[in-house]
C-alpha cells in the first residue's frame, strides 16, 4: 500500500529530525494511519502548556489529505469545542499530495501560535481575541492551565 | 412552463416536424419563433432582431477551440498557455489582449499562475533529484523511478506518471476541479494544462469528467453564453451581446438570457430575483406571525388570542402581566368600563398598534400579489394540458370533414392563451413592487383589460366545442384571441415605455 510505505517514511523521518515543537509521537504498530503526539506551542497564552493531537490519515492518503483533531481542550478561535481545526492546507480542494506531514504539522503549530480570527470556528473567541485582547489572554491561560497537558521538562 | 405535455404535442406542420434543427434555425434567422414550430408563430415577436445560436456539447467545444485559436493567432504563445489565460479573463477575448499588451506581462503570468512561455522552462533550471544509479525519487511515493517514468509542467516540479494520474483523478472525480488543477508540489501554484491531463489520463471516464468541467466552466464564465436551465438539457445558448432578452432552446425552453428564469417581461430580473426569493423564504412565517399575534407587552412573550375577551393574563409563569388586547396598555385602568376603552390615545400603545397594523397590511398586500402570482403560474400548467385536449378535438373536426388549416385557430388560441397567463403573471410581481402614480393606474388598467379577456378565453376553450356552435364558436374565439394578444402587447410596450421614460418607481420591500 502506498499510504504505508510513504507514512512508515515520513514518521522515520520525523522521529529522527527531533522537533521540539512536536513530540512524542505514539504510532500503533498495525495502524500507521492514525498518529498521536504532543504540540508545544512557544507564544503566549498557550506556552503555559501542551497539546495532544491525533492525526488520521486516509487509506487514499496522499491523494486525499490527513484530519487533525485535538484530543487536549484548548482555548482558541480556530480549534472548536469537539477539537476540530480548520487548517487551509489540508482542504480537500488545497491538498497536495507532495505536502510532508511534518509541513501540515508546521502550519499547524503556527495557526495555534498565532490565531487567525478573520475565519474563526469559535465566533466568541475571535470577537474577544481582536477586541479584547486582554480578558482573551487571561481567559485563554487559565483555560490552558486547568486543561492542558504538562510541557516535557527539556 | 414547458410541460412534457407542450414537448410531446406534436403538430404535423410539414415543413417544421422535427424539432432538432428548429432552434439553430431560429437563431440563424434571428426570428425566434416567427417560423412557426410546436410553440406557435408570433410567440415573443414583440422582440425585434436578437440574434443567438443554440449549441450542443461538441459545438460548445469547438466554439472554445476557435477562441483560443483566434487569441493565439495574434499572441503566439503556447496554446495550452492561451486556454489557462483566458480562462483567467472568463473567456474575454478583448480584456486578455488588453493585459497582454498594455500591462505587465510578467505579473499577468503570475496572476494567471502559468509559468512565462518567454522565461524558458524551468524543467531545465531544476536539476531532479537523482540517486547513484540514475534514478530519482517520486516525492509523492518515495519510491524510485528511472527518469523515463518521472513528468512533470513548466515549473519543473517532477514525480511518477503514476502518482500524477492518481492526483489528478482525484481532484477531477472527487474535488470536480477542471482548469483550476495546480501542481503536485507543495505551494505551487502553477495550472496543469489541458493536454497534461489528457496525457496522463487514460481512463475514459475520467477524461469524460475533465472535459465535462472544462466546458461546463467555459459557459459558466462567458458572458455569450448560457447553459438551458431545463432539467437535463445539455443545450447552450450563445448571443452576440448580452441582454435581458428570450431565447428559445432546442428542447424549447424558453428563458432569459440575462438570468436564466422562464421569460418574465414586464418584470426585470433583479426584481424578480427578489420576489422568488420573498417567496421561498421562510421569512413569511415571521410575518403571519406579525400579523395575527401580538407580544406580552411585559415579557414579551408571543400570544395569539384564543377567545373573545380582551382582558389578556400573560401565560407565561413569570410574567402573568394583565393587559388589553386592544391597546396593549395595562388592564387595570380599564375596570369594568372596558367598552369605553378611553386607552386609544396613549402614545405607547398606537406605536405597537401601528406596527401590528402595519405589518398585517404589508402581509395582507404580498398575499394579494402572491396569491394572482400564483394563481396564473397553477393556470399556466393546466392550460398545457389543455394542448393534448385540443389536439384531440382538432383530429376529430378533421374526421368531420374539416381541413386541417381550418382547425388550427384553436391550438392558435392555446398559445395565446399561455402566453397572456405567463405575461400576466408577471405583472404581479412587477405590481408588487411598484409604487402608485399616474402611470400605475394606466398599467393597472391595461392589466385588468387582458386578465378579463384572457378569463373568458380560457372559458371558451374549457368549454365543450360541438360540431354544432363550430363556426360561430370559432368565431368567437378568434375575435377573442385576437383582442388577448394585443392587449398583452399593448399592456407590455406600455410597461417598456416607463423603462425608458423612467416613469416607475419601486417600494422598498
Amino acid at each position: 500500500m502506498a499510504a504505508t510505505r510513504r507514512l512508515q517514511k515520513e514518521l522515520a523521518d520525523i522521529r529522527k529530525s527531533g522537533i521540539k515543537s512536536f513530540r512524542d509521537i505514539q504510532v500503533d504498530e498495525s495502524n500507521i494511519l492514525t498518529w498521536q503526539g504532543l504540540i508545544v506551542p512557544e507564544n503566549p497564552p498557550y506556552n503555559k502548556g501542551a497539546f495532544r493531537i491525533e492525526v488520521n490519515f486516509p487509506a487514499e492518503y496522499p491523494f486525499k489529505p490527513p484530519k487533525i483533531n485535538f484530543k487536549t481542550k484548548i482555548y482558541h478561535p480556530n480549534v472548536d469545542e469537539k477539537g476540530q481545526v480548520c487548517l487551509p492546507i489540508i482542504s480537500a480542494e488545497n491538498w497536495k499530495p507532495a505536502t510532508k506531514t511534518d509541513q501540515v504539522i508546521e502550519a499547524l503549530i503556527n495557526l495555534v501560535n498565532e490565531p487567525e480570527p478573520e475565519h474563526p470556528l469559535r465566533a466568541d473567541l475571535a470577537e474577544d481575541y481582536t477586541k479584547d485582547r486582554k480578558k482573551f489572554m487571561k481567559n485563554a491561560e487559565e483555560f490552558t492551565k486547568k486543561n492542558s497537558e504538562k510541557r516535557p521538562a527539556d | 412552463m414547458q410541460s412534457d405535455e407542450e414537448y410531446l404535442y406534436d403538430c404535423d406542420s410539414g415543413n417544421e416536424s422535427s424539432g432538432d434543427d428548429v432552434g439553430l434555425e431560429f437563431g440563424l434567422e434571428g426570428e425566434p419563433g416567427g417560423g412557426g414550430g410546436c410553440v406557435g408563430a408570433g410567440k415573443y415577436k414583440e422582440t425585434e432582431d436578437y440574434p443567438y445560436e443554440v449549441l450542443s456539447t461538441e459545438e460548445i467545444t469547438t466554439h472554445m477551440i476557435e477562441c483560443i485559436k483566434e487569441v493565439n493567432s495574434v499572441v503566439n504563445i503556447p496554446i495550452t498557455t492561451t486556454r489557462i489565460l483566458l480562462n483567467h479573463f472568463k473567456w474575454d477575448k478583448e480584456k486578455l489582449m488588453e493585459r497582454f499588451y498594455d500591462g505587465d506581462q510578467e505579473k499577468l503570468f503570475l496572476e494567471a499562475h502559468v509559468i512565462s512561455p518567454y522565461k524558458g522552462s524551468m524543467k531545465s533550471q531544476k536539476v531532479p533529484v537523482k540517486t547513484s544509479n540514475g534514478m530519482e525519487e517520486c516525492e509523492i511515493c518515495f519510491l524510485n523511478m528511472p527518469s523515463a517514468m518521472m513528468t512533470g509542467i513548466e515549473c519543473g516540479h517532477r514525480f511518477c506518471t503514476g502518482c500524477w494520474t492518481e492526483y489528478l483523478t482525484t481532484k477531477i472525480i472527487d474535488e470536480g476541479m477542471g482548469q483550476t488543477i495546480s501542481c503536485a508540489a507543495h505551494a505551487c501554484s502553477i495550472l496543469v494544462d489541458d493536454q497534461t491531463v489528457m496525457r496522463l489520463i487514460t481512463d475514459s471516464k475520467v477524461r469524460l469528467k475533465y472535459q465535462h468541467l472544462i466546458t461546463k466552466s467555459f459557459v459558466e464564465c462567458n458572458r455569450l453564453l448560457r447553459w438551458c436551465p431545463y432539467p437535463d438539457c445539455n443545450y447552450a445558448i450563445k448571443v452576440q451581446y448580452p441582454e435581458t432578452r428570450p431565447v428559445m432552446c432546442k428542447c424549447r425552453n424558453v428563458f432569459c438570457f440575462n438570468c436564466g428564469e422562464n421569460w418574465h417581461d414586464p418584470v426585470k430580473c433583479h426584481l424578480l430575483r427578489r420576489w422568488i426569493k420573498k417567496c421561498d423564504d421562510d421569512s413569511e412565517t415571521s410575518n403571519w406571525i406579525a400579523a395575527n399575534t401580538k407580544e406580552c407587552p411585559k415579557c414579551k412573550v408571543t400570544i395569539e388570542k384564543d377567545g373573545g375577551c380582551n382582558h389578556m393574563v400573560c401565560k407565561n409563569q413569570s410574567c402573568k402581566a394583565d393587559f388589553c388586547w386592544v391597546c396593549l396598555g395595562p388592564w387595570e385602568p380599564h375596570g369594568s368600563s372596558w367598552y369605553s376603552c378611553n386607552r386609544y390615545d396613549e402614545f405607547e400603545a398606537k406605536q405597537a398598534r401601528d406596527a401590528q397594523e402595519k405589518s398585517r397590511a404589508a402581509l395582507q398586500r404580498y398575499l394579494f400579489y402572491c396569491n394572482r402570482y400564483m394563481n396564473h403560474m397553477q393556470s399556466l400548467k393546466f392550460e398545457n394540458k389543455l394542448y393534448s385536449a385540443v389536439k384531440e378535438k382538432m383530429e376529430e373536426m378533421q374526421q368531420h370533414n374539416m381541413s386541417w388549416i381550418e382547425v388550427q385557430f384553436l391550438k392558435k388560441a392555446v398559445d395565446i392563451l399561455c402566453e397572456c397567463r405567463q405575461t400576466l403573471m408577471f405583472t404581479y410581481v412587477f405590481a408588487y413592487y411598484l409604487r402608485k402614480n399616474n402611470q400605475s393606474v394606466i398599467f393597472e388598467e391595461n392589466q385588468k383589460d387582458v386578465e378579463s379577456a384572457t378569463e373568458t378565453l380560457s372559458e371558451y376553450l374549457e368549454r365543450d366545442i360541438t360540431q354544432e356552435n363550430l363556426a360561430d364558436i370559432k368565431q368567437k374565439v378568434q375575435d377573442k384571441y385576437r383582442y388577448c394578444d394585443q392587449r398583452r402587447r399593448k399592456l407590455l410596450e406600455h410597461v417598456h415605455e416607463g423603462y425608458e421614460k423612467d416613469w416607475w418607481d419601486y417600494t422598498e420591500i
